[in-house]
């Protein structure tokens, strides 16, 4: 069966290593941080100006001046700081942050992602997403196998505008985990109960297949 | 070295029509809002200004829009404004975005007097286009040019009468960069403070850059999305 939200954040958290300062996108990737694994220690960076994010408040504690990168009201950690969104980015592009999760409309078998725009529909923007992609050594997009007609989204050229070339180093969807090797996608797991087949069928780029694909454990 | 100005009005008496703006703020978050009230009053217009946002329909900077004052806004998301999205659409105004890191970078390099800088954010992209790009150690990057702004308008937590600014939390955010870069900066304080009353240790930003401080009174700083743990 397919993944639900919940189950790509609970799977993007595995990612997450001991030390590691980590950007978390709008979404599901914001949701990851509910399940970081309890034996380490990581900092949530949100690009507005915080290092060392908590929780949402509570209908007591919450502050118009402390949001996060949704501009959701949040909290702040003990060791947290705030600063400037120069030095904010200047964090990212200068490759401080080790792990970088954003969703994607679509992401090409060498990294290409494109995740801002959809021509003829609305006008959002662009916000950190380019400088993030551009600079992150570490990309990880969360995003649905397929879009709302079903169509593909790892393929071989994006036909949406782009945010960031040759940058994606791993896709965690609803159906798989895939690595983006120099030799285009691999697969590494495959949701409970999802065909490989299936993965294959609703991916359109060739997909590196190697031996007996496990199943993701969420 | 008193900067205190009585109030709003007579911070912004000399913006002239067509001049550039700079504006503090994420979204709503330390947003200068009585810079923007005042503004709107004034009817000032042809602006360029830049603004991390366009805030929401009904308030922030995409009020200047509405009131048909900007013909040219620097941003690098107005997702949150349905009413500057079917602005720019029907080409009421002209939208130029950029990457955010991008903005704030433009507007601290402005102020430190380095007129361009390379960055790798929007190589390859349509944000890029018609920009210089270099290689550097192999990677590519895209020039960017600093902001020349003829005022900014900044907000902050405290302030003192040489208009050294201390922001809360995450309402820095722009204001900082920004208010390095405007040839004439208004700083509006929630608190303002004699000199010597701040600690020194703690200054965001610097009187250096400030020309004009007022305390504004009644803020609303109103919150785009509440969101409460269950």
């Amino acid at each position: 069966m397919a993944l639900d939200k919940t189950d790509i954040a609970k799977r993007i958290a595995q990612e997450m290593k001991d030390g590691y300062y980590i950007n978390l996108g709008i979404g599901v990737p914001t949701m990851a941080a509910n399940y970081i694994p309890k034996d380490i220690n990581v900092v949530i960076h949100t690009e507005n100006g915080l290092l060392g994010m908590g929780t949402y408040p509570t209908k007591d504690n919450y502050d118009a001046d402390l949001v996060n990168a949704g501009k959701q009201t949040v909290t702040a950690l003990p060791g947290a700081s705030y600063f400037d969104s120069a030095t904010s980015f200047a964090m990212i592009r200068g490759g401080h942050i080790d792990l970088t999760v954003l969703g994607a409309f679509e992401v090409t078998d060498i990294g290409d992602i494109a995740s801002w725009k959809i021509p003829g529909s609305r006008v959002k923007g662009i916000g950190g997403a380019m400088d993030l992609v551009a600079a992150a050594k570490n990309i990880i997009v969360a995003m649905t196998h397929t879009n709302r007609k079903g169509e593909p989204k790892l393929v071989k050229h994006c036909t949406l505008p782009l945010t960031g070339l040759q940058c994606v180093k791993m896709i965690v969807t609803d159906l798989a985990v895939i690595k983006v090797t120099d030799k285009g996608f691999k697969l590494l797991e495959r949701a409970p109960g999802v065909s490989v087949e299936e993965i294959v069928e609703k991916t359109a780029a060739p997909l590196i297949i190697e031996g007996e694909i496990p199943e993701m454990k969420i | 070295m008193n900067k205190v100005v009585n109030n709003i009005e007579e911070a912004i008496k000399d913006i002239k029509d067509g001049m550039t703006l700079m504006f503090g703020g994420f979204g709503l978050c330390g947003l200068p809002e009585k810079g923007v009230e005042a503004l709107l009053k004034s009817g000032v217009k042809d602006l360029t200004c830049s603004s991390c946002t366009a805030g929401i329909d009904d308030f922030g900077v995409g009020l200047l829009i509405q009131n048909h004052q900007i013909k040219k806004l620097i941003a690098s998301y107005i997702g949150e404004n349905n009413d500057a999205e079917r602005r720019v659409l029907s080409g009421e105004f002209e939208l130029d975005l950029v990457p955010q890191g991008t903005i704030a970078e433009r507007a601290r390099a402005g102020g430190a007097g380095i007129p361009a800088f390379y960055v790798p954010a929007s190589y390859g992209t349509e944000a890029a286009e018609g920009k210089e790009v270099r290689e550097f150690d192999g990677k590519m990057y895209v020039m960017e040019k600093a902001f020349q702004a003829d005022y900014a308008l900044v907000k902050a937590w405290k302030g003192d009468t040489h208009g050294n600014l201390i922001y809360k939390a995450t309402a820095n955010n722009l204001n900082n960069p920004m208010a390095m870069c405007g040839k004439i900066t208004i700083a509006e304080v929630e608190e303002l403070v004699q000199a010597g009353e701040l600690d020194p240790h703690h200054i965001h930003t610097p009187g250096i850059f400030v020309q004009h401080i007022f305390q504004g009174t009644d803020y609303e700083k109103r919150i785009e999305f509440l969101t409460l743990q269950d």
